[in-house]
């Protein structure tokens, strides 16, 4: 049976709202048990009779019990679990500080990761794979010495590259010394041996605070970056599964997804600032229900997907991601009462009175505040009568 | 070498070549006693640091020294301190035992027993159960139990009613609760001698059943007899203590006790007086309940005020009376007169009331084990066994495996065998008598060695199909009780500024319908109960409201009429809102901020 033919079946019932995997779930079903007709259209019936009774009903506080649902068990996470060791040598901020983060729409994260995968034609090539990761991940100059003297005697600075290095990760050794030699004029090269002359040798004042200035050069030789993209510092290359993935400190999507061989599907970042910049406001919202769910579930807490959802969809409606609380979603509100009861009371009476605002009363918050029944569930209905001459 | 820096006190004061050499001398000139006994020292080999440390306020512990190998503390020596030759302080002072604090103790090889003692051992625990504190001393076992529970219990211990001094009976304690019938536990420790836990017990020896009694023990709730209760067994007092004095006033002026006179401010109804005599005390032995007055009393007025006719200051006195807290009760246990030390008059007046355990009073066992008291079962339904014997108590079987309390079947399995022989057993943990030996004693006395019995169904008379364990352990009466708690309110006082209820019980408050609560009330839509909850039941007040200007309005009680103090003789209009939002539009008001409320129809 195909796709196609239940989905007619499913039109004719009028339950052309199913979600397309719904109707795949029961074409699966239909062939797996060789479904004749009008048994389809019985199962579709049944379907649709409990698709409906699953439905949110009009008037549900949703918004309550989504904060209900995720507030809970947010306070049986602790603040214990601030580092997890989920990747090896990387550290990922887990548990309720890493909620909070994605909560709050942080624009700088306290710890970006990037999940890099490539395409089939890479992803079991282990040497394209090495390759890539030091290209994207940050390596110094620090990284691929053997030997780093600092004469102080004569102000000079030698080091030597680590030769077996460099060709364990890579590296191209004249292009090493081609950037080294763009960023210290000063340098002479001698193969893998660099030596500094410091420029102030022959100047007296200078060479008063020699010893400062030689050990502040001798720090910016080893900061020197060789490769690796913006933003990017280390990366570990894992094998997950019969594929190679690289995980990286630091994010960059932007850049990463313009390399060659890299699958632009399955890469991520945990930075949703970033994809919100890159991918779009779509990419965003997907980007904090993957967040919030993963970091719940990490702490064996499931909440339903639909209630971060919620949370997700709240954040992103303006087409730009704006966080929960005073800042984003809570000091829009359009109720000068809600609002001051919120926080910041006093500026927002100090601003309301101000501009003359009026409070229309029509939220929850501020009839309760008042005194009249709130204008939900059972305080949403009133009587019109009909004037009658 | 290198020079090794002192310090005193966390002050550097020099430095020696000899680190090893001085530190050895500082101690034994300490243990001649050249140098006080306070004294700590400690030589930091890795950072070339000696500390040495006279403060107040460290934690230190006694520790016998060991010389050559050989403990200071010799057979002869313990001889004599039998004998009452030696007490604990000449010990000290002969350099037998020391204090030793946190930092030198990192200095020092401490052997746990004597046997273990080696050349290189400087100290020897005089029992092992000496790591253990005052409270924590009292739990029988300990080192069987899991740590958790004993840390419970030594927190809960504090809790527990007892003798808590011997001359209650002459102090005026605010509050103070005494056990009837303290007991001294069979399963004692070797710390309760030192802490004379046995003159001072806090708890009574139960027979205890581990059994479920138709699923009234569970979570942690006790099953008691009530023929046991009826004995006597968990019964307390409460005492509190109530004071006033005669309070003299600049301008000569002074309180009064007396029996007040119906004139004076603020005069209670006759009948909380009744039980005062012409001094303004209640008599001893008197029944009285909450409101009652014990201690009449007046003062002068606060300002000079009604100036009758003749231009003379007619004095209103007002009552100040004692009366007895909001919700409690008693008997008058004491009456005592006396004067402060400005000489004025003082009465103390301690009122008694009588506990005999009810539901929800609060018992633990020594392990950590605590419950609220959940049915109350007269004898003759309790279990019992071949001889007749019901337990006093039975808890739930579920109590202790995840809780890992083995000590609690330790001290049952001891307190039976205790019973049976007639003597105390030592449970002291790591020394006290091995299981073995309770068990040889239980042997002895026709008792099975795992302590379970063949009890019978006190409803039905059938025998249990399987054998329940009983055994007697010591329970404490925790100061968590009912009577202190219970609580209910439907109307009552309302605080002056907001018109909300109080809060708490001693305000006859209310219960506070939080804003989680709210929340709930929200998400289900409860729209009326919501506005029950938080304006009807709490501060609804009707306000007018200026129809022009949306102001408050005004009514004029006098003329019966209303109008607004801005715009003059409009139209009013009643609102109902809560008295809070009221104080809020006159707070903001208050701040040069005119609120207007916009009034239309009710949908």
């Amino acid at each position: 049976m195909e796709l196609e033919k239940v989905q007619a079946v499913v039109d004719e019932v009028g339950a052309g709202y199913f979600p397309i995997k719904l109707v795949q779930d029961i074409t699966d079903a239909a062939n797996r048990n060789d479904l004749s007709d009008d048994e389809l259209e019985t199962l579709v019936l049944k379907v649709k009779e409990a698709y409906e009774r699953e439905e949110v009903e009009p008037g549900e506080s949703v918004g309550t019990i989504a904060a209900q649902s995720v507030g809970e068990p947010g306070t049986q996470m602790t603040m214990r679990t601030f580092h997890y060791a989920g990747v090896v040598e990387l550290n990922v901020t887990l548990g309720l500080p890493r909620l909070i983060e994605v909560v709050d729409a942080r624009k700088k994260i306290s710890t970006p990761t990037m999940d890099i995968y490539f395409t089939e034609e890479y992803n079991k090539d282990e040497d394209f794979i090495r390759k890539m990761g030091n290209m994207i991940g940050k390596i110094t100059l620090n990284d691929i010495i053997k030997e780093f003297n600092v004469n102080y005697m004569d102000n000079v600075i030698t080091a030597e590259l680590d030769l077996d290095i460099i060709d364990e990760r890579r590296l191209d050794l004249n292009e090493i010394t081609g950037i080294i030699e763009k960023t210290f004029k000063q340098v002479k090269i001698n193969n893998n041996v660099l030596s500094f002359e410091t420029t102030f040798s022959k100047d007296e004042e200078k060479l008063a605070h020699g010893i400062r200035e030689l050990r502040l050069l001798a720090d910016k030789i080893r900061d020197l970056q060789i490769s690796g993209v913006k933003g990017i510092g280390k990366v570990v290359i894992r094998l997950e599964g019969d594929e190679y993935v690289i995980h990286t400190e630091g994010s960059n999507i932007g850049a990463i997804l313009k390399i060659e061989g890299v699958d632009i599907v399955r890469t991520t970042t945990n930075d949703i600032y970033e994809i919100e910049k890159v991918l779009g406001i779509e990419a965003a919202r997907n980007a904090i229900i993957h967040e919030l769910y993963t970091t719940m579930e990490e702490q064996g807490l499931s909440v339903d997907i639909r209630h971060i959802m919620l949370v997700a969809d709240m954040m992103t409606v303006d087409g730009f991601v704006k966080s929960i609380g005073r800042h984003g979603i809570s000091g829009e509100k359009s109720s000068v009462l809600a609002r001051a009861a919120f926080e910041e009371t006093g500026k927002h009476l100090l601003n309301a009175s101000i501009r003359g605002e009026v409070d229309q009363l029509s939220g929850i918050i501020e009839n309760v505040i008042v005194g009249q029944p709130i204008p939900h569930g059972t305080g949403s209905v009133g009587i019109n009568m009909k004037e009658n001459n | 070498m290198a020079t090794v820096k002192v310090y005193i006190n966390g002050k550097l004061i020099g430095t020696t070549e000899e680190p090893e050499a001085f530190v050895e001398e500082v101690k034994a000139k300490r243990r001649s006693n050249e140098l006080t006994n306070e004294l700590n020292i400690t030589y930091y080999e890795e950072n070339k640091e000696i500390f040495i440390f006279t403060d107040p306020g460290r934690a230190r512990r006694p520790l016998v020294i060991v010389e050559d190998g050989k403990s200071k503390l010799t057979d002869e020596i313990i001889d004599k301190v039998v004998a009452g030759q030696l007490k604990w302080f000449d010990l000290i002072h002969d350099g037998i035992i020391e204090y030793i604090d946190a930092e030198e103790e990192e200095n020092a090889y401490i052997a746990m027993f004597e046997e273990d003692l080696t050349e290189a051992h400087t100290h020897l625990e005089i029992d092992p159960s000496t790591m253990l504190g005052i409270c924590a001393g009292i739990i029988p076992y300990a080192n069987h139990n899991s740590s958790p529970r004993n840390t419970m219990e030594a927190g809960m211990t504090k809790q527990a009613l007892g003798l808590y001094v011997s001359n209650y009976n002459l102090r005026t304690d605010t509050r103070a609760h005494l056990l009837h019938q303290p007991q001294m536990p069979v399963v004692k420790t070797k710390s309760m001698e030192s802490t004379d836990y046995d003159k001072r017990p806090s708890g009574q020896n139960f027979v205890v059943a581990i059994l479920s009694y138709q699923g009234c023990n569970m979570e942690d709730a006790l099953v008691m007899n009530k023929a046991a209760l009826e004995r006597g067994l968990g019964r307390s007092s409460f005492f509190r203590s109530y004071e006033a004095s005669e309070r003299r006033y600049p301008g000569g002026q002074e309180d009064h006790f007396e029996y007040p006179e119906n004139m004076v401010k603020g005069y209670r109804s006759e009948e909380v007086y009744k039980n005062l005599d012409e001094d303004g005390l209640i008599n001893p032995e008197v029944q009285v309940n909450s409101g009652d007055v014990l201690i009449g009393k007046t003062s002068p007025p606060r300002f000079l005020e009604d100036v009758d006719e003749f231009g003379t200051v007619a004095e209103r006195r007002r009552e100040t009376s004692v009366t007895v807290r909001h919700g409690e009760h008693g008997i008058v246990d004491k009456v005592m007169l006396t004067e402060t030390i400005e000489g004025s008059k003082l009465a103390k007046v301690k009122v008694r009331d009588h506990r005999q355990p009810e539901y929800g009073d609060k018992f633990a066992s020594r392990h950590g084990q605590k419950g609220v008291l959940g049915l109350i079962v007269p004898q003759e339904n309790m279990p019992f066994n071949e001889n007749g014997m019901c337990p006093d108590l039975m808890i739930n079987p579920h109590a202790i495996p995840s809780r890992m309390s083995i000590g609690q079947i330790i001290e049952m399995l001891a307190g039976k065998a205790g019973c049976m022989e007639g003597k105390r057993i030592d449970g002291t943990p790591f020394t006290g008598v091995p299981e073995e030996e309770i068990k040889r004693l239980l042997k002895e006395n026709g008792f099975e060695t795992h302590g379970r019995e063949q009890l019978y169904n006190g409803i039905t008379g059938e025998r249990f199909k399987a054998e329940i364990f009983v055994g007697v352990a010591y329970y404490q009466k925790l100061h968590h009780m009912t009577s202190d708690k219970v609580y209910a309110r439907s109307r009552g006082p309302v605080q002056v500024l907001t018109r909300q209820p109080t809060e708490g019980r001693a305000r006859e408050g209310g219960l506070r319908f939080g804003e989680m609560e709210r929340d709930c009330l929200i998400a289900h839509g409860a729209a009326l109960s919501l506005k029950e909850r938080l304006l009807d039941e709490s501060d609804k007040y009707e306000a007018l409201i200026c129809g022009d200007c949306g102001r408050l309005a005004v009514r004029d009680k006098i003329r019966d009429r209303t109008y607004c103090a801005i715009c003059g003789e409009t139209e009013t209009f009643p609102v109902e809102i809560s008295y809070a939002f009221k104080l809020l539009l006159d707070e903001l008001k208050s701040l040069c901020i005119s609120p207007n409320l916009v009034l239309e129809d009710k949908a």
